[in-house]
């Protein structure tokens, strides 16, 4: 089947999508992402055909407060590896309205300098109501973009605060970006470094206030990793993403070289294992929940017990823990 | 779970530096429910068409302010074709002569909005038309 003069929507076939897109066609990819994240069934049938095939790639997610120069730094980034020969696709998340259903995706705009690099795939996503920093199908969609044969694959969490931990079951290194004159959040910092941070970039170096923030930082991160021996130390590394000029851009090689000794690292230390089982462990979670969910609701479909359900609940008769218990010996026979 | 969004790429074509325009589009079909990937400016037929192919685009919009309407638009209505795209709405606006919008459509954009049309109009168009 030919794809390429195929009109988008009538290629929706799983398999010639999975075919197309492990031969790395960026169609096929980008068709395959809609189809999982529209939470098709098509899309479900997609991912069983692409799981044999994925795992190979390095899972990078930058995290940070929106603004703080994820996107300019990981553009910058991007450049790095590729001029080392890397094919590298990118995930960007940012957030969707909850009043409006919609979303201002404005990440791909920071990319342009890779605009036209067919050794480079960059999907904007919204996060559709999904907390923790990411979308609900974030992981399957990282798992496509792995498929495609991609040697990196980074994913850019929408920085709405501090409960971003998401990342960490999605990504295998996790860089996290802070700026310099976030004093009144150090104490929000410091649990984010302890928790999901393998190297911060300290960006807007350029900044007043930038070396007593370095200091600091490093004070933590030898407070909190060396001297409990740690056995992956985060470096600080101070960076500037964006500047009036070309030259002022600075630390960038740096950062890509922490995220290679991290990812070897990885590999030596036979962590990645641990790093990959927790993050099917994490699949098989969302996944089983999506399922089960599905599963009863379309059973109790047409039935009208949904309806009783609520009525009995608000008439205090039941709660919801005693009917999800009912619902589930019904359906699911346990 | 069928949560379908409609997607759509906006973006400025040409020299001009001025993006005003195409950002207030963009943010008013985010208020319509869309999930809209802004571009910027100083994009070429070739960036918007790949970037419209990444993100499996629904509808491509583009903002023109200084008159290259016509330079560029033949240009992506043939990028478009040779990718495939026929599924694609094309959607232009901006500022130009009222003549012109017929010669646009001729050449196979969907619909042209000047500059002064009402947001809702846009947001009902692509709605209604999507394909
Ligand atoms: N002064 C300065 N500004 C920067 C730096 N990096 C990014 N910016 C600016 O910060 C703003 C937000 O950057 P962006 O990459 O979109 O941040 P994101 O929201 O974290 O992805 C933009 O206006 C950038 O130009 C930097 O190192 N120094
Ligand atoms: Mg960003």
């Amino acid at each position: 089947m030919n794809l390429l003069a195929m009109p988008r929507k009538l290629a929706d076939n799983p398999k010639a999508l999975a075919d197309g897109l492990l031969l790395g066609d960026r169609r096929a990819a980008a068709r395959a992402i809609t189809l999982v994240e529209d939470g098709s069934q098509k899309g479900t049938e997609l991912m069983k055909l692409l799981y044999p095939h994925v795992g190979r790639s390095m899972v990078i997610g930058v995290t940070g407060a929106g603004g703080s120069g994820k996107s300019s730094l990981i553009n910058h980034i991007i450049r790095v590896f590729r001029s080392q020969g890397r094919r590298v696709g990118v995930v960007a998340v940012d957030p969707t309205s909850p009043f409006s259903g919609g979303a201002l995706l404005g990440d791909r705009l920071r990319f342009q300098t890779h605009s036209m690099d067919e050794g480079v795939y960059i999907r904007s996503m919204a996060s559709r109501g999904y907390l923790g920093g990411l979308a609900r199908a974030t992981t399957d969609v990282v798992r496509i973009i792995e498929a495609m044969g991609n040697d990196l694959v980074i994913v850019e969490t929408l920085g709405a605060g501090q409960d971003e931990i998401d990342i960490i079951h999605v990504a295998q290194t996790c860089v996290l970006v802070l700026t310099p004159g976030m004093g009144d959040d150090i104490q929000a910092m410091k649990a984010g470094i302890m928790e999901i941070a393998d190297l911060i970039a300290l960006n807007k170096a350029d900044l007043d206030g930038a070396e007593t923030c370095l200091r600091s930082l490093e004070a933590t991160v030898r407070y909190g990793f060396e001297e409990k021996e740690a056995a992956w130390i985060p470096r600080v590394i101070p960076t500037v993403a964006a500047g009036a000029r070309t030259d002022d851009v600075r630390g960038i090689e740096e950062v890509a070289e922490a995220i290679l000794a991290h990812q070897s690292y990885l590999r030596e230390s036979r962590t990645i294992h641990e790093i990959q089982a927790k993050r099917v462990e994490q699949e098989l979670g969302l996944v089983f929940r999506d399922e089960v969910q599905k599963a009863v609701f379309k059973g109790l479909k047409g039935t009208g017990k949904k309806r009783q359900y609520i009525r009995a609940i608000l008439e205090g008769r039941t709660d919801p823990y005693s009917v999800v218990e009912e619902v589930l010996r019904t359906f699911l026979r346990v | 779970m069928g949560t379908e969004k409609i997607k759509v790429i906006v973006s400025k074509v040409g020299l001009d530096g001025h993006d005003r325009g195409a950002k207030v589009v963009a943010s008013l079909l985010k208020e319509g429910g869309m999930e809209v990937v802004y571009l910027g400016m100083y994009q070429t037929p070739e960036s918007i068409i790949k970037a419209a192919i990444d993100e499996d685009a629904d509808v491509i919009g583009l903002s023109y302010l200084s008159g290259e309407h016509l330079v560029y638009t033949p240009k992506i209505v043939e990028e478009m074709k040779k990718n495939g795209m026929d599924d694609v709405l094309l959607v232009v606006g901006g500022s130009f002569p009222p003549e012109d919008i017929e010669v646009m459509k001729q050449m196979g954009v969907d619909e042209v909005f000047r500059g002064g049309s009402r947001i809702p109009s846009i947001v009902n168009y692509i709605t209604e038309n999507v394909r």
